[in-house]
């Protein structure tokens, strides 16, 4: 029952704040999601330590075709509910009071947050595929109506790639679905099974059917190229939901439906996508080097830093999933920090442009610290929540293939090349035209940037807290292949 | 009580955390009271620590950290004789370093700041050496690069400043992930990155073996990063650019000397393998002698102790190398007296002469600065060697070594000591010695406050007599630093089955031929710098070839911008210009074409002539019946 709560509260509140008061709209979303979060953090708190599924509701929804609304959470699941609601009332509270259509906007989000959630908790192929579309719905009208200046092009070619990778999934899920034995089903024990069943040949082939959809999403290399238009052209807001939570949505895709679907698809083509994986983590970083775009370069290295993770996940040992899963919540939490000084710098000074920065730290020392940290964990210093991530990732890499593991570990010099360069031309130095009547924080936008420090360092020093929360059903799904 | 001693990292991490949150909110001096103070009693426990270790060791369990099934790793500490050692290094040198800096910093506006990065730095470095575990080493390890970053860059108005810091610490970095992939290795061959455990089943592999190699290979990566050797020793003359303070305890004192730490700890595994314990002696030997050739010619005070530092780690690795663990111990103990206050010598000159660094507008500073003066002439005859100041017995103890173990090593060694000695006899002759060259209307030289020259007089006592605690025994000594290291080395030392010094006839000769050829520098130097009263000549004038080589410092740095640096950014260019924009973008939008440009031709079928439809259906209904029929 929790998590049926859970998604009306959410969709309730998303209806709702369409006919609150303007002026009350800005509050009603921030303390509903704050409630979800709360709710959640309670779930959180109270999750027992196994493998199984918990709080399980099933609802036969379409009878005749074996689709049912069934719903749950393991481990993984709830690590990543409490990053969609521990990250959406900061996104929300991050509004500037100056967006226009306020209401419309604060209710987008709500309700894309509800989709996140079903996403996370689904346990039926079909209502899986059914969240994962209707995610994609609110975060369009997001790009399309208070993006950029590009933003009808950008937006479309967004919408047209995801749209493109789900139809794959869609044709991989019904392919399974009709070989389930008996009465057929979109249950998720019904699909593992179907899709063990199946030959090498054909598992291989659907393989890239769902990589396809998945590798789209987070993005890997080379399907990535709608990325960085998309989050350099989108609100800040919008930005922050793509990057910190929506891509997750493709690998935990990976992990909950692809990887235990097809095991001999993986173990077949394992080499081939983790040397995508780590070619991105090298070609985004590198490219990274040179923009001059600070929300730009953000982007090429969230794509460097996704293909980390997926490289981990593909590698499929201990250390690289729960690698994966530590540095799914670590990154989303930075790249959301990130892209909120991105748009504070944006907003005093009308200007990304990293050549036109410099001085910050002159005028806003609050904000220079806050940025360091937060930069300090994307660069994975050890007790930032960076570190246990990319360790087990590039441990999980190195044990399934050592070359591997010390190419994709040239991340950690990379890294920090693009990162420190970015933080010296804007932060450090003189101040320019743009930066010289910068003001520091408000409190808002403490309020904001405050809990993600708190986490940087939290992770980083007690990554245990939520290492070993999934780690049980990390281990079923070792097992069960 | 021993365990009391797992409480003296976190005093200065108390000290960061109240200085860093309360900034300016707090007074001046109670800032440098509070840091100080941290430091004292970290001190204080580290002394006591030192008392009662006697050759234990011992674990001391805080927290877990990281679990993964089998693969964890803890917040544990090690208490034995080694991280004792070093534990009294870096808080007793750290102090006396907090101290002089109240009179360094005292005008900066970012005093408070300042001190609580110190505080910061040391906390890390304790983590360092007191870690029980490599990863946990590496925490250490990395947080001491981030305070050295955040310290080069102090003044982060000046770019130059700011390249320095992100130089360094991008150095470092590459160093790091030789280290950290030398951890995953261990942890995939013995299961843990815990000393105990490693070192233990250690035992149980044959000398040479692959894996050990490679696993100690990549750990000296990271030593070569974080120690400043060839070839990633560029960053350190560059992070001269801090303040000087930093300068001594970070870039001379502490910091550096992780490496050595690094190697000396992991003594059993590289000791397994003599193929890295010629990698680790070799790359030592090369850096001490480029390093010293480079400080000849330099005329920056602080560029000319910061390649003396560079070189006086090669003699650290070379003594490693040549299985001399405790003499390179020794060696980073005796280096961090006299080169801690050789730094904050230059430093009183610098702040005597309101920042002026350039040795060739100095002279003359003997009678300015005295206390200055006879502490930098002591911190030179202890780095040159002279006894029976601190450096003679450390340096000659390594050298001894080389010589038992490999002839050129030894032979390389002399020539670096015989240059060291004409260099830093040149930095005291034309800093101190003959007339004042600077514009004694500006500038009005003048000696430093007490709070900063009495850590000098510490420091200067100590390098008189630190190295007294390892006389040799063909001296008469009883060489008590070996002695208290002995637990902590012996099974390294077991396992490389050491050829024992050569005989003390032949130690007592080896003594007489680097004496007598270090006084020959000496003289060399007085002769050129007093007697002839030559001083180097100013920029623009065309040098001599070697000459110029070792002043443009052979050139590394530009070598490194044309072939990595500079090509980086143009395959960004490239990548994003070419890769990205054309090839991927091009597919992607071709597709796109190539799919309006179907269903462009789909169009002209559906023409709405119903004729046509029938037509059409007729056609394929025949086809479809002539194919069943095939």
């Amino acid at each position: 029952m929790p998590i049926i709560a859970l998604l009306i509260f959410t969709f309730a509140t998303a209806l709702i704040g369409l006919f609150i008061p303007i002026r009350y709209g800005n509050r009603f979303a921030f303390i509903s999601s704050l409630i979800v979060f709360i709710y959640s953090l309670y779930l959180f708190c109270t999750f027992p330590i196994t493998a199984d599924f918990q709080y399980v509701v099933d609802y036969s929804w379409i009878q005749s075709l074996g689709i049912h609304f069934k719903v749950g959470m393991d481990g993984i699941s709830v690590l990543l509910v409490m990053l969609t609601t521990f990250l959406t009332p900061l996104i929300i509270f991050s509004v500037r009071k100056s967006e226009p259509r306020p209401r419309a906007f604060y209710s987008l989000l709500l309700f894309m947050e509800m989709a996140l959630i079903g996403v996370f908790v689904s346990m039926d192929g079909f209502l899986f595929y059914i969240f994962w579309e209707i995610a994609l719905i609110p975060i369009y009208f997001i790009c399309l109506l208070w993006g950029g200046k590009d933003r009808v092009r950008i937006t479309l070619k967004f919408f047209i790639y995801t749209l493109t990778g789900s139809l794959f999934m869609l044709v991989g899920l019904i392919y399974l679905y009709l070989h389930t034995p008996g009465e057929h089903s979109f249950d998720i024990q019904a699909l593992y099974t179907a899709g063990k069943s199946l030959s090498a040949h054909a598992q291989c082939i659907l393989f890239w059917f769902f990589f396809l959809a998945f590798g789209i999403k987070m993005p890997i290399f080379p399907l990535h190229t709608w990325q960085p238009d998309t989050y350099s052209d989108a609100p800040t807001q919008g930005t922050m939901m793509l990057s910190g939570i929506m891509l997750k949505m493709g690998i935990y895709g990976l992990i909950r439906w692809m990887i235990p679907m097809l095991p001999v698809g993986l173990s077949q083509n394992a080499q081939y996508v983790m040397w995508l994986s780590i070619a991105g983590v090298l070609y985004a970083g590198i490219i990274a080097f040179t923009r001059k775009d600070m929300k730009r370069l953000l982007a090429y290295s969230s794509i460097s830093h996704v293909g980390l993770i997926a490289a981990g996940i593909f590698a499929f040992n201990g250390q690289g999933l729960q690698g994966g899963i530590i540095q799914m919540l670590s990154h989303g939490i930075n790249v959301v920090g990130l892209f909120f000084v991105v748009d504070i710098i944006q907003s005093r000074t009308g200007t990304r442009d990293i050549a036109s920065l410099g001085g910050i730290r002159l005028k806003a020392p609050y904000l220079a610290t806050v940025f360091a940290i937060i930069m300090l964990g994307a660069v994975a210093l050890p007790l930032t929540d960076g570190f246990p991530g990319e360790f087990l990732l590039i441990s999980g890499v190195f044990k399934f293939e050592n070359i591997m593991g010390a190419v994709v570990g040239l991340t950690i010099i990379i890294g920090a090349v693009y990162m420190f360069r970015m933080y010296q031309r804007t932060i450090l130095g003189e101040t320019s035209l743009a930066t010289e009547n910068f003001t520091d924080l408000t409190a808002g936008e403490k309020a904001v940037l405050i809990p993600i420090v708190i986490m940087v360092i939290l992770i980083g020093v007690c990554p245990n807290l939520f290492l070993k929360v999934s780690e049980p059903a990390i281990l079923k799904l070792l097992g069960g292949i | 009580m021993l365990q009391y001693a797992a409480l003296i990292p976190f005093f200065p991490l108390a000290g960061f955390i109240i200085l860093g949150l309360l900034n300016k909110r707090l007074p001046k001096n109670l800032a440098a009271v509070i840091a100080c103070g941290m430091l004292l009693i970290s001190f204080g426990l580290a002394l006591g620590m030192f008392m009662n270790i006697s050759g234990q060791s011992q674990e001391v369990q805080l927290a877990p950290w990281i679990n993964v099934g089998s693969f964890s790793a803890s917040f544990t500490f090690l208490l034995d004789p080694l991280s004792s050692i070093f534990l009294m290094i870096i808080t007793g040198v750290g102090f006396l370093i907090h101290v002089y800096s109240i009179g360094y910093m005292h005008d900066d506006e970012k005093h408070n700041i300042f001190f609580a990065y110190l505080n910061l730095f040391v906390f890390f470095m304790l983590v360092l050496v007191m870690a029980s575990s490599y990863l946990l080493m590496f925490v250490g390890w990395e947080g001491v690069g981030l305070c050295s970053y955040l310290l080069i860059g102090f003044w982060f108005k000046n770019k130059a400043y700011n390249d320095a810091a992100k130089k360094a610490f991008i150095m470092n970095r590459i160093g790091d992930l030789g280290f950290l992939l030398g951890i995953i290795l261990l942890f995939i061959t013995f299961g843990s990155s815990d000393y105990h455990t490693i070192f233990t089943k250690a035992n149980g592999f044959m000398s040479g073996d692959a894996m050990i190699t490679t696993i100690t290979l990549l750990l000296f990566v990271g030593a070569m990063g974080k120690s400043a050797q060839i070839p990633l020793y560029t960053w350190l003359p560059d992070a001269m650019a801090g303040p000087t303070p930093v300068s001594a305890l970070i870039h001379a004192a502490t910091m550096v000397t992780a490496g050595i730490y690094m190697v000396a700890r992991s003594g059993i595994l590289y000791a397994l393998s003599p193929i890295s314990m010629y990698v680790v002696a070799l790359v030592g030997v090369v850096t001490a002698v480029f390093a010293a050739t480079i400080a000849l010619t330099q005329n920056d005070i602080k560029k000319v102790l910061a390649y003396s530092t560079v070189s006086q780690l090669g003699y650290m690795f070379l003594g490693l190398g040549v299985g001399a663990f405790s003499a390179s111990v020794f060696h980073v103990m005796t280096h961090a007296f006299f080169k801690a206050l050789l730094f904050l010598c230059a430093g009183s000159v610098i702040h005597g002469l309101a920042g002026e660094q350039d040795i060739r507008h100095m002279g003359g500073l003997r009678k300015k600065l005295p206390i200055t003066f006879i502490t930098f002439l002591i911190g030179t005859l202890a780095i040159a060697g002279i006894p029976p100041f601190a450096g003679f017995f450390s340096k000659d103890e390594i050298l001894i070594h080389a010589y038992s173990s490999n002839k050129l090593f030894w032979a390389l060694g002399m020539l670096g000591s015989m240059m060291t000695a004409f260099y830093m006899f040149r930095l005291l002759f034309l800093t101190f010695s003959g007339t004042y060259r600077g514009d004694s209307h500006k500038v009005h030289p003048h000696e430093s406050p007490k709070v900063m020259t009495v850590p000098l007089i510490i420091l200067a006592i100590l390098s008189t007599i630190g190295g007294f605690v390892g006389v040799p025994e063909s001296l008469g000594g009883t060489s008590q630093i070996s002695k208290f290291l002995d637990p902590v080395f012996k099974p390294a030392q077991a396992k490389m089955m050491m050829v024992e010094g050569s005989g003390g006839v032949s130690e007592m000769m080896l003594m007489g031929i680097t004496i007598t050829v270090v006084l020959i520098s000496i003289f060399a130097a007085w002769y050129m710098y007093v007697s002839r009263k030559s001083v180097p000549v100013s920029e623009g004038t065309k040098l001599p070839f070697f000459t110029k080589l070792s002043y443009h410092k052979f050139y590394v740095d530009e070598i490194y911008s044309a072939l990595i640096t500079k090509p980086l950014d143009k395959i960004s260019e490239l990548l994003k210009n070419i890769i990205e924009n054309k090839v991927i973008d091009g597919v992607v939008n071709a597709s796109g074409k190539v799919t309006e440009w179907v269903s462009g031709l789909m169009r002209f079928v559906q023409t709405g002539n119903v004729d046509f439809y029938l037509l059409a259906m007729v056609v394929g209904i025949a086809l479809i019946i002539f194919l069943k029929l095939m």
